[in-house]
């Protein structure tokens, strides 16, 4: 693997940093929205963005136990994004697979692991990327509502994602913050998880959502698609009236121009 | 115990449809969960703690032999006996003839999970030896005919009112008219239940949280003192331990004990830590005539040097099953086997195969919960993947499950075959979804759709509108 343009030494980012966006499979599918309000966020703190072709991460063939798959997913990855400062993902899930994650897998094979390695610690999850290497303190942006925030687990756990999210929004016009007692419990995504124990994973966000409706809060926000596509529709289904939507969007001012997660078209 | 590990999937189904055990869940998720965050809280020095702990379990295991050897010459010079069990037939085989030797009609036990793996207590009742269980818990799920739910807190799955229930039916001799509802009734009836039986008994059987290396002695940690009560009336004790709860010293022990009840229950300390160090000497007022150590190994030095070693780190606090979601909704007979929640899913497995478990290291969504709140620091969603990488060597997943994987990772593998994919269904699930905004119901998605929507795609993928949008920036 090629080396990377330099990044200044003292940790501070050189103006004009470029910013591989790994755009992650499901905002690529389901939500592009997620993808542009990140792209905004990230130009307007003086970011070159760039979106080097890609497909997945590889997580879930590295969580269904299938490491030549997932090594060979890496290795493409990292491929792609030669060239790139850092990379950034709006999820914390994808970040931490990519930033905790790769190493792991590569630990036995010394050939590969310092490459691995100087890709990895360029891996930032979106908000944290903002809030910790690009120092950004307070956005523009403004948000009728009251929201309560949901630490999804990669990002909390893996990445140390908690204060950067509720600081950023706690500058965003209009937007009332509520704590969300047991916002580090899992809201039963957990990728194939779902698909494997949906029973399970049902009584888990059916839990999930009673807790956000017992705040009091009309959003529901937090950092991750995959989990807001499974709390979104788990809060429709139960006639929930609860908008849904990714942190990014808020923080890019964009909740104006996109409907929440799972809303009709219509709403706009 | 037979295991129903393969049946994981049914037995959760069922938990989560027991109205009972539900309530019993709540309760658990709301009081361990805030009890140990507060006593953490109170530590300042909890993650150093951690560090310490595990730093002490390390090195054990690295030198496993060595004070397994040592332990065992400190207790012969006490007087006591330990015995090298391989699996559990040995040790039940030890635990009978050593109850047979001694006479013994009943014999009082102290909560042991040993005991559980190695099915104890029916090999004893077959053999005409009535097993009692002292601790409340464990006494209820006797009479019930169950098995612990929870490896701290056996009978966590009931509600009082099944135990008010349970005491009725048990108790016959006593007024059916009885109030019953508080649960300081329910004790008090259990221990007047349990005195005599405590001076009855031949044989006391403990369990161990550590053995220590050091002085040849046992530790055992109650909040109801049956454990002393259980050792110390009897001629004979039994210690049943698996060969991993040694530690060097009792400076060591006592580094764990500092970990072990907060993580546990919130308790800085639990209410009695007892230290048994061989047989009564001539200058002891009371204690045991014998003293016996079963160290029970049944697969676990198999687990040494592999990728799941860091498991024998286990103190058995239980700390990852109170913050576990997934055990938090199917409670512990789900699992199948003695040890639930995610340390059970990780030994679960060694223990009774991997074909037979392979549901558990697969029921988790990886969340990492319980490595954050475990005080061995055990990576216990690595290791749990890892049994997902034997599992998938073996082709042990369902075959639907592995082709639609194998398909997935082709396409992911060639990321112009991916975009044009995503591409598609971003198209045709956005355009068929896009008045109400999401899905009801969905080909192949029914068990995610069962109980939520499916939010539709907005009609083109990302990478569709990025190219749209690098083309315009060309453009002008």
């Amino acid at each position: 693997m090629a080396h990377t343009s330099e990044i200044a030494s003292d940790g501070n980012v050189a103006p004009g940093a470029r910013v591989g966006l790994f755009v992650t499979c499901l905002v690529d599918l389901f939500r592009p929205s997620v993808g542009f309000a990140a792209v905004k966020l990230l130009e307007d703190a003086g970011c070159r963005v760039e979106v080097p072709v890609q497909s997945c991460c590889g997580q879930p063939a590295y969580n269904s136990g299938d490491r030549a798959d997932t090594k060979a997913i890496a290795l493409q990855v990292m491929r792609s994004f030669v060239g790139c400062d850092y990379v950034v993902a709006p999820s914390g899930s994808c970040a931490g697979m990519m930033r905790i994650h790769y190493p792991e897998l590569f630990a036995d094979e010394p050939g590969f692991l310092p490459d691995v390695q100087r890709f990895s610690e360029r891996v930032y999850e979106l908000v944290s990327f903002l809030s910790d290497v690009l120092g950004v303190e307070r956005v523009i942006a403004r948000y009728d509502g009251t929201a309560a925030y949901h630490d999804a687990c990669s990002g909390l756990r893996e990445l140390g994602v908690r204060e950067q999210p509720r600081k950023l929004l706690r500058g965003v016009a209009g937007l009332a913050l509520k704590e969300l007692p047991g916002a580090d419990v899992c809201c039963g995504f957990g990728g194939t998880f779902c698909v494997k124990y949906p029973d399970i994973s049902e009584r888990m966000v059916s839990d999930k959502i009673a807790d956000v409706m017992a705040t009091g809060a009309d959003t529901l926000l937090a950092g991750d698609l995959g989990c807001l596509l499974n709390m979104a529709g788990r809060a429709s289904r139960a006639g929930r009236k609860l908008r849904v939507r990714h942190v990014a969007e808020v923080l890019a001012d964009m909740a104006q121009t996109t409907p929440p997660i799972g809303a009709a078209a219509e709403v706009r | 115990m037979q295991a129903t590990s393969h049946a994981f999937k049914e037995n959760a189904r069922h938990a989560l449809g027991d109205p009972n055990l539900q309530a019993a869940l709540g309760i658990l998720k709301r009081d361990f969960a805030g009890r140990r965050g507060a006593a953490v809280a109170r530590l300042p020095e909890f993650e150093a703690l951690r560090d310490q702990g595990r730093a002490i379990k390390d090195h054990v295991l690295e030198n496993l032999d060595f004070y397994l050897e040592r332990f065992e010459a400190k207790v012969s010079e006490l007087g006591g006996q330990v015995h090298w069990c391989a699996n559990a037939e040995e040790a039940r085989a030890v635990v009978l003839a050593i109850c047979r030797g001694a006479g013994a009609r009943t014999v009082t036990k102290g909560k042991s999970m040993i005991s559980e793996e190695i099915g104890l207590n029916e090999h004893l009742a077959a053999n005409g030896i009535e097993p009692v269980e002292t601790d409340l818990g464990e006494y209820i799920i006797q009479l019930r005919h169950e098995t612990p739910s929870h490896i701290i807190a056996p009978a966590i799955h009931l509600v009082k009112e099944q135990v008010a229930e349970t005491f009725r039916d048990a108790h016959r001799h006593l007024d059916p008219a009885r109030p019953l509802a508080e649960p300081r009734a329910l004790c008090d009836e259990a221990r007047a239940h349990m005195r005599p039986r405590f001076l009855a008994a031949d044989v006391g059987i403990t369990g161990a949280n550590f053995l220590i290396a050091e002085t040849g002695s046992s530790i055992i940690v109650t909040n109801e003192g049956n454990g002393d009560l259980t050792q110390n009336l009897t001629r004979v004790h039994i210690v049943l331990a698996s060969l991993e709860k040694i530690v060097p010293t009792l400076e060591d022990a006592s580094t764990l004990l500092r970990l072990l009840a907060r993580s546990a229950t919130g308790q800085e300390f639990s209410t009695y830590t007892t230290v048994s160090s061989g047989p009564r000497r001539s200058e002891d007022t009371d204690g045991p005539e014998a003293y016996h150590v079963i160290l029970l190994d049944n697969g676990r030095s198999n687990m040494l040097g592999t990728e799941f070693q860091d498991i024998l780190r286990c103190i058995r606090c239980g700390a990852c099953f109170n913050h576990c979601p997934v055990y938090g909704a199917v409670g512990g007979h789900a699992y199948g086997w003695v040890y639930g929640g995610p340390m059970g899913s990780v030994l679960t497995p060694q223990l009774v195969g991997i074909q037979e478990a392979g549901n558990l290291p697969n029921a988790s969504t990886f969340c990492g919960r319980c490595e954050s709140v475990c005080p061995m620091k055990i990576p216990l969603p690595k290791m749990m993947r890892h049994w997902r990488e034997r599992e998938f060597e073996r082709h042990l997943a369902p075959g639907r499950y592995r082709a639609g994987l194998a398909l997935w990772a082709f396409a992911v593998k060639r990321p112009a075959l991916y975009r044009a994919a995503s591409a598609l269904a971003a198209s045709v699930l956005g355009r068929a979804g896009r008045a109400r905004g999401r899905f009801r119901a969905l080909p192949l998605a029914q068990g995610w759709t069962k109980g939520r929507d499916l939010p539709a795609p907005e009609g083109k993928s990302f990478m569709t509108l990025w190219a749209e949008r690098e083309k315009q920036r060309k453009a002008s």
